[in-house]
């Protein structure tokens, strides 16, 4: 990543990177893993290498409540992973604590380590702001900014964080992201009027031309479809296919055509009973646990026959 | 009350439809009127033949039987649930209608009082050296300073004690202040004048008397409401705005500053009016802590400044020669300061109008 060392992003002080860091943020500089992949036959071309995100051993609560147990899962760069799952099995709460939103709820504390490329995001020094610079978020209802202009909207995360920029530079920002999330053509004309005059499925794909305009590594979607009619649906799920050759994603979803459509790894969360905590009970690639799942509790699920 | 089934199938689908226990007939759409107006005049003659005819025991006793007469005449032919709803709708307008009653009453009071004492004059001289003449200019202008310096004390610390109570405080702390601010809305004026008097006497020695001890007193009263309106505003920002926010790695403060304020706007700038529509009227605080004077005093930071309020009460308590020009310019003082009030309502609207954000 332009040579940018993940403890420097994060601010002040991380341990001193290990023999396997180096190694893996050289990796992300070469080029042989992209040309690799990019020759393998129907596989979107990455156009960079995003990071890849680790969680071990997480265990998640709400005050006393324990919501989420145990969780050990790898979400793979430039790839869709999708969590699924009956509701209230954690999968939404796990998803919040990837980019260190779960403790923003009062009460809502973290147990074990979550690793970009390697580097715990909750490790002390670690400043919460800076893993969600780089873990960016869409959620479940499309919220644009009230305020704002569907151009301030999209330049919101520059405009806070990003200082004194040239207009020039942000228009080209703008321009790229809208374009990206397949919004462009429909508001170019209108950059200047609010950004909640958009219908559902225009404000969710402006939500997510905000959240790639800042450049994260990672994005991850909180039933971003929910909202939003079949046709909208679609085009989501489109893009979320381009989006994937420049971002680690990780979406939440109930609809299990769109994880078997949009997703090319699935993780399958369940819990045993209401009051307990929610578990990941395997993780594989989308057709494996669609077609010939290990567990038959998952196949359960996916076949539509519950508990 | 639900017919047994074979009952039922008896009963024709239109009568159904009207409901229980009617005609299938419905009133006239004049009938409420009707109503009021009949028992009106049922009222004023029965009244007249008793001989103890007044307008006000007619309307009262008026819209009670008006209230009775609906439901009976609609019974028969509505139904008792139309009925019903006839009797409670005319008891509800009716009821707004003796709430309406005293302020209408007051509005046409101070106009036709107030009118008289109006004058060219009366906006544009003090009445300094003036015996039973002069004009409120310094009054007007010493209630635009003192009230403008209590605002802009009182609006920064209300707004931000607001953020800290909706956005950051939390348990005890949180919960004490909670309790004093609603402490502090119910505290007499008065006391907080004495509060500002004794203040400013600590520094300045006793018998002090300044416009801006007249905008502490009132930055005391202000303070609470200010805080009370901001915090229900902040509250009804959608929390999915915030986390909108830091998901896009923006810091706290800045969230508040870029998201959370802008989008309360409209509704910070409506409490801040009704609370200076609250306080303008203010007297008694600002009796003990701006005096009384004749001049026209422009330095809130020296000697004694008139306003409105105090003004009003003077004219009316210490009147001089010509007992009734003062009492039409107390009056006139009155609808002076309605009329600022209104003008700052009217502003409040117009900005609520422009800056309003929808929020789902």
């Amino acid at each position: 990543m332009e040579g940018r060392k993940l403890r420097d992003m994060f601010g002040s002080e991380t341990k001193p990177g290990t023999e396997a860091e180096e190694g893996r943020n050289t990796m992300s500089q070469a080029g042989p893993v992209t040309e690799t992949s990019s020759r393998a036959e129907g596989v979107a071309a990455p156009a960079r290498l995003a990071k890849t995100l680790e969680a071990k051993e997480v265990n998640l609560y709400y005050g006393d409540f324990h919501a989420v147990e145990n969780v050990n899962m790898t979400i793979e760069p430039n790839k869709v992973t999708a969590l699924i799952g009956s509701s209230g099995c954690g999968k939404t709460t796990f998803l919040r604590s990837l980019n260190r939103m779960h403790e923003l709820t009062p009460g809502a504390s973290v147990k074990g380590s979550i690793q970009l490329d390697g580097e715990d995001v909750y490790a002390g020094g670690v400043d919460p702001v800076a893993v969600r610079r780089l873990i960016g978020m869409v959620f479940q209802q499309p919220n644009p900014f009230p305020t704002m202009s569907i151009y301030d909207n999209v330049a919101a995360g520059l405009n806070f964080n990003s200082g004194k920029m040239r207009k020039n530079e942000k228009d080209e920002i703008v321009e790229r992201s809208l374009r990206g999330a397949h919004l462009w053509d429909e508001v170019k004309d209108r950059l200047g009027r609010p950004g909640s005059g958009l219908s559902g499925g225009q404000q969710q794909r402006l939500c997510i031309a905000r959240a790639t305009a800042v450049s994260p590594e990672v994005l991850l979607m909180d039933e971003p479809c929910s909202a939003l009619d079949p046709v909208a649906t679609l085009a989501i799920e489109d893009l979320i296919g381009e989006l994937k050759k420049e971002y680690t994603i990780a979406i939440v979803t109930h609809n299990m055509q769109q994880a078997a459509r949009a997703s090319d790894n699935t993780a399958f969360f369940n819990l045993d009973e209401s009051g307990k905590p929610g578990h990941l009970v395997e993780i594989g690639p989308t057709d494996e646990i669609f077609t010939k799942p290990k567990k038959k509790e998952t196949e359960d699920y996916v076949s539509g026959r519950f508990g | 009350m639900t017919p047994p089934p074979a009952q039922a199938a008896t009963l024709s689908t239109r009568s159904l439809l009207s409901g229980e226990g009617s005609r299938g007939g419905s009133l006239p759409s004049w009938a409420p009127w009707g109503a009021f107006v009949g028992a009106l005049a049922f009222c004023g003659l029965v009244e007249a033949a008793l001989g103890w005819f007044t307008i006000a025991l007619m309307v009262v006793f008026g819209a009670l039987v008006a209230i009775l007469a609906i439901y009976a005449w609609s019974r028969p032919i509505e139904g008792a649930r139309r009925a019903k709803d006839r009797a409670v709708t005319m008891a509800i307008v009716a009821a707004f209608g003796v709430a309406m009653a005293p302020l209408v009453s007051l509005l046409y009071e101070v106009l036709t009082r107030g009118a008289r004492g109006i004058s060219w004059e009366f906006f544009t001289s003090d009445a300094r050296g003036v015996v039973g003449g002069g004009g409120a200019a310094h009054a007007i202008v010493g209630t635009l300073i003192i009230t403008a310096c209590a605002v802009v004390i009182a609006v920064p610390i209300g707004i931000m004690a607001a953020i800290y109570m909706n956005e950051y405080g939390r348990g005890p702390l949180r919960r004490a202040l909670t309790f004093f601010v609603d402490v502090m809305t119910g505290i007499p004026s008065i006391v907080a004048g004495l509060f500002a008097y004794a203040l400013f006497e600590l520094f300045f020695g006793p018998g002090i008397r300044m416009g801006i001890m007249g905008s502490i007193a009132l930055t005391v009263l202000m303070i609470p409401i200010v805080i009370r309106s901001a915090e229900e505003v902040l509250k009804i920002v959608p929390n999915h705005l915030r986390e909108a926010s830091y998901a896009l790695g923006t810091p706290k403060w800045k969230t508040i500053v870029k998201v959370v304020l802008p989008t309360a706007f409209a509704g910070l700038v409506t409490g801040v009016m009704i609370a200076t529509a609250r306080i303008i009227g203010e007297t008694a605080p600002l009796l003990v802590t701006t005096g009384v004077v004749d001049s026209l005093n422009t330095d809130p930071f020296q000697g004694r400044m008139q306003n409105l309020a105090v003004y009003a009460y003077n004219e009316y308590r210490s009147p001089g020669v010509m007992k009734q020009a003062s009492y039409d310019r107390a009056w006139a003082a009155a609808l002076t300061l309605i009329a600022i009030v209104m003008i700052l309502n009217v502003i409040a609207r117009l900005v609520y109008r422009r800056y309003k954000t929808e929020i789902r």
